[in-house]
């Protein structure tokens, strides 16, 4: 007995060693609700589950056909009773998950402003073959594969995909969403903590789409505006040129920054594919008529 | 144009891999097998006997034996891709790139996923179909088998297609549902795509036309008596099915049609560009792509719901709740095709209703699972091989229902999508559920096709190593996918502590690989012992309910001698239990003429032509195109035009086959039939 236990706990230590759940670690106020939602949904659903399984072992043990003091009844095939009984429950639970849903989608909508927008801060990100640009449009720099924010401090990507479809995703920051070509996404998060986190698509996009990952650097306020006088200090600007040599495909990518951007790159990586419409304003953009029009 | 280019389109032979020994091995393993199989044929003079009796068959009961060794075959071949992939997965950690380079590791994948649904899955489930339908409801055959054919055939070119992609040329690098703008000419300018178009486009008129063939002899030829409330219950799972396939499958037609324009003649459906709408192509794929997971698992409810009632020697618990169960998960399947993409940015309203759309799908399915378990209860459960599958599956199916409709929840989706915990979710469904059920389903009816029962030892551990596999292999992915791993990674940094459990997976994955050997041995085995194994009462599990048990095994190419009436939903039981006459057990004095249609090439060669007109679509060989689009179009004129499609099969000779059979099991201690076959000599 005791050599099975051990054997059992060396088996989870291999397993669990190193074992980071990041979905289950939440460091922003998005993943957390969404961590929380997970949780409460499964425990929700093991009510009925867990005895459905418990009666899928016990019932066809008891009913073996070597157990003949069992009761047996042949032609016993309706209880009305009964399935009114397992017709309510589960519509009971779905009925509560279904509320849940309403309220939490709601909630959680990846489009919904964490704050007003002169307290938010502003990232247009790229999807490319294969790497992210993220540009920071209200300081005019851009960094490749490396996002850095932060903390306390609510987000709002503006996303894209100048490639294949991707996903945007930091697990322990908030949920994805695509990266889609001719098309926006945006995404808002709040980061409650520092610290470096894995940035990811999840979206398949091609041979690279595997090295397609990035640090999320989460730091307090003072380091944030240093790491932005850093990024200032890059000799490389980001022109049209430099973009146009950055769309070329390339795999397992090292950070970049850039010290300048040309401005409306993000708009244009839309409209390139979806052609000129008049009126449409994208990204941060988007942001600045926007005050113009209240002011 | 060159005279090459004329004669061989873009068919160059730089198409063949020859530097990769990986494919080269494969290619050459397959040739292999094909020319011992063709020599052997020839050995034993077989080639007559292959094309009279099989391939020219119209016979509901052969289609399907046919349609079975076409899933066996690739379910080989799509296990090989998995046992790949866990295996670089395994070891592409780090600086370890693994063995498989990007480009070939894409390739598995989506070989993996379109092999196991498209030409395993598929074939399987009209193969059971086939198999079992017309026997449940007391028809001589399906209402058009010579289009019965036709869909076997089509369905076996396209896998051929896909086998052929191996060596000649690549298969798609885009993930099974080759999402666009990825699979656009632009990004995937290979012949790939094109593979995975023409193979799927031809299969998929295949499964539409035994989609209308299926829902036409289910609507128009059960038996007298037969009500659709004393329908066998396997046949209503059948029903709801096909009316889906019917209904999703010109979808899939289209949209792969579109998905063709765009790449051959230089259209804007869905590019990124000149107005182009990928979502468009997700939204239609999915449209087709989930009433497609149901078109699945509904036989395999089904299944389960016939052989629960026989192994538990016990009436189906709420038939009535089952078949309006199954209604109501054939209409809402068609309405949830969103949750494949919450993560598109629809809008919370638009999401929130999907999501819940999709979790009322658990309702009905919740109620079925305790319709089942309240037939084992109060039963008289004997553990058959079937019976295994099916409890296995309940417990089993119970956490990919709960891991499913967590993700029905558009938040949770957010961090899910994508991951390996979605890999996990719809493996534990489909080998839970769809494979499990159809194990199950092939056990239970493969004694009234071939008149010997499989062996129950080897298939009990075939049943055990799969399942010990099955959570070994995918209960790390659900963990994995919680640690945030995404899909389809050919390689991963290191110190993210996935690599333990990647290669737990691939041990799993191993396990499963047992299972499958048992289930060749179990096939071996059953075949060596094939006169022990014999079903001599027709009565395969002697608690047979439904009419298929009423007949003889193996069944008579013309199904019932007598055609059957009935007045009850199990009316085999009720047959027994008022001990009955069995006119297709006992002889007649008299029978009926019985009209039955003409073996025909027809569909073989109409497929042969598919065949080459998808080939030359893939190279762009336009002399091919043209062939096979006139060999299509003269073989069907040829058939509107043949009016000698059909024949009576004469009372003398169905009493001399009957006394033949009869005269064949004197041996057998069935002593009526004996007394029985005396009298009437």
């Amino acid at each position: 007995m005791i050599k099975f236990r051990s054997i059992f706990l060396l088996i989870c230590t291999f397993l669990l060693a190193g074992c980071h759940y990041t979905i289950l670690d939440p460091k922003g106020v998005i993943a957390a609700t969404e961590k929380k939602l997970l949780i409460e949904s499964i425990l929700l659903m093991l009510v009925v589950v867990v005895p459905v399984i418990v009666m899928s072992i016990i019932i066809p043990w008891r009913y073996r056909a070597s157990n003949t003091k069992a009761t047996y009844t042949p032609n016993w095939s309706h209880s009305t009773i009964m399935e009114i009984i397992w017709w309510t429950i589960p519509c009971i639970i779905i009925a509560i998950l279904s509320v849940m849903t309403w309220i939490y989608t709601h909630r959680l909508d990846p489009y919904r402003p964490l704050a007003a927008d002169k307290d938010t801060v502003m990232v247009e990100a790229i999807a490319m073959d294969w790497k992210w640009l993220f540009i920071y449009p209200e300081q005019h720099i851009a960094t490749v594969n490396l996002l850095e924010l932060p903390v306390n401090k609510p987000v709002r990507l503006f996303i894209t995909s100048d490639a294949p479809m991707n996903s945007l995703e930091i697990p322990q920051l908030a949920g994805q969403i695509y990266a889609m070509t001719g098309m926006q996404t945006k995404l808002n998060l709040m980061a409650t903590a520092t610290g470096d986190y894995m940035g990811l698509s999840t979206n398949f996009s091609g041979d690279g789409f595997s090295g397609m990952n990035f640090p999320v650097k989460v730091v307090s306020q003072k380091n944030y505006d240093g790491w932005l006088q850093a990024v200032k200090q890059s000799p490389h600007h980001l022109t049209l040129q430099a973009y146009n040599q950055l769309t070329k495909p390339s795999e397992n990518n090292s950070v970049q920054y850039f010290s300048s951007t040309q401005s409306e790159l993000f708009s244009q990586a839309v409209i390139k594919y979806m052609g000129p419409m008049p009126g449409m304003v994208l990204g941060y953009q988007s942001v600045l008529r926007d005050q113009q029009h209240t002011s | 144009m060159t005279f090459e280019k004329i004669l061989f389109g873009n068919l160059t032979l730089q198409a063949i891999p020859y530097h990769n020994p990986i494919i080269m091995g494969a290619g050459g393993m397959m040739g292999l097998i094909a020319l011992w199989i063709a020599g052997a044929i020839t050995y034993y003079k077989k080639w007559g006997y292959l094309w009279k009796e099989w391939i020219t068959s119209i016979d509901h009961k052969k289609i399907g034996i046919m349609y079975l060794i076409l899933a066996g075959v690739m379910l080989l071949r799509g296990f090989s891709d998995a046992i790949m992939m866990r295996s670089q997965q395994a070891i592409a950690v780090g600086s370890h790139s693994g063995y498989l380079p990007p480009e070939h590791f894409d390739q598995i994948f989506t070989a993996h996923g379109v092999i196991m649904i498209f030409f395993v899955a598929m074939p399987l489930m009209f193969g059971l179909l086939n198999m079992a339908v017309p026997l449940q409801i007391g028809a001589r055959d399906v209402a058009f088998p010579y289009l019965n054919s036709l869909s076997l055939w089509l369905t076996f070119v396209g896998a051929m297609l896909v086998n052929l992609s191996l060596v000649v040329g690549e298969f798609a690098k885009t993930g099974w549902l080759a999402y666009p703008p990825l699979s656009g000419i632009a990004y995937s300018p290979g012949v790939g795509v094109d593979y995975f178009i023409w193979a799927l486009q031809i299969s998929g008129v295949g499964s539409l036309l035994s989609g209308i063939n299926f829902m036409v002899t289910i609507l128009k030829m059960r038996c007298p008596g037969m009500t659709l409330m004393k329908m066998p219950i396997f046949t209503w799972t059948a029903l709801c099915s096909m009316i889906l396939v019917a209904l999703a499958f010109p979808i899939f037609t289209a949209t792969l049609a579109m998905l063709f324009l765009d790449r051959f003649m230089g259209m804007h459906f869905f590019t990124a560009g000149h107005g182009g709408n990928a979502m468009m192509y997700i939204n239609l794929i999915w449209a087709w792509g989930h009433p497609e997971v149901y078109i699945l698992i509904l036989p395999a409810f089904g299944i389960f719901s016939e052989v629960v009632a026989t192994f538990s020697k016990k009436k189906l618990f709420g038939y009535t709740s089952m078949v309006y169960a199954t209604i109501s998960i054939t209409f809402l399947s068609f309405v949830v095709w969103l949750h494949h993409f919450f993560t598109m940015g629809a809008g919370a309203d638009v999401n929130a209703f999907f999501g819940i759309a999709t979790m009322i799908i658990a309702i009905p399915t919740g109620v079925k699972i305790f319709n089942w378990l309240f037939t084992m209860y109060r039963g008289r459960i004997t553990f058959s091989a079937s019976m295994l599958w099916t409890i296995g599956f309940i417990s089993t199916f119970a956490i990919g229902g709960m891991t499913g409709v967590l993700m029905s929840l558009p938040p949770v989706d957010f961090q899910l999508h994508n991951s390996v915990f979605l890999v996990a979710h719809f493996h534990n469904v489909i080998i839970g559920g769809v494979v499990f059920g159809y194990f199950a389903g092939v056990t239970y009816w493969f004694p009234k096709l071939f008149g010997f029962r499989l062996d129950e030892k080897w298939g009990k551990r075939s049943f055990w190593f799969w399942l010990v596999g099955f959570y070994v292999a995918f209960m790390p992915l659900y963990a994995l996918g919680l640690m945030g791993m995404t899909r389809r990674l050919d390689h991963y940094t290191a110190g993210l502590g996935w690599h333990p459990l990647l290669i737990v997976a691939a041990v799993g994955a191993a396990i499963i690989g047992v299972g499958i050997l048992c289930q060749l041995m179990m096939v071996y085995v059953s075949v060596k012992n094939r006169h022990a194994y014999r079903d001599v009462t027709g009565d395969a599990w002697e608690n047979g309910r439904t009419l298929e048990w009423s007949i003889p095994s193996p069944a008579p190419f013309y199904n019932f001698a007598v055609t059957p009436s009935v007045h009850s939903l199990d009316a085999f039981w009720e047959m027994k239990e008022e001990k009955a006459v069995n006119p297709n057990i006992e002889l007649q004095s008299h029978y009926d003429d019985i009209h039955m249609p003409h073996s025909t090439a027809t569909g073989f060669i109409i497929a042969v032509f598919s065949g080459i007109l998808g080939f030359g679509l893939i190279w762009h060989i336009f002399w091919m195109m043209g062939l096979g689009l006139v060999g299509i179009f003269a073989t069907v004129m040829a058939r509107t035009f043949n009016a000698n499609t059909d024949y009576y099969l004469k009372s003398d000779e169905i009493v001399r086959i009957e006394n033949e059979r009869v005269r064949s099991f004197t041996s057998s201690p069935l002593s009526s039939l004996e007394k029985e076959e005396l009298v009437l000599t």
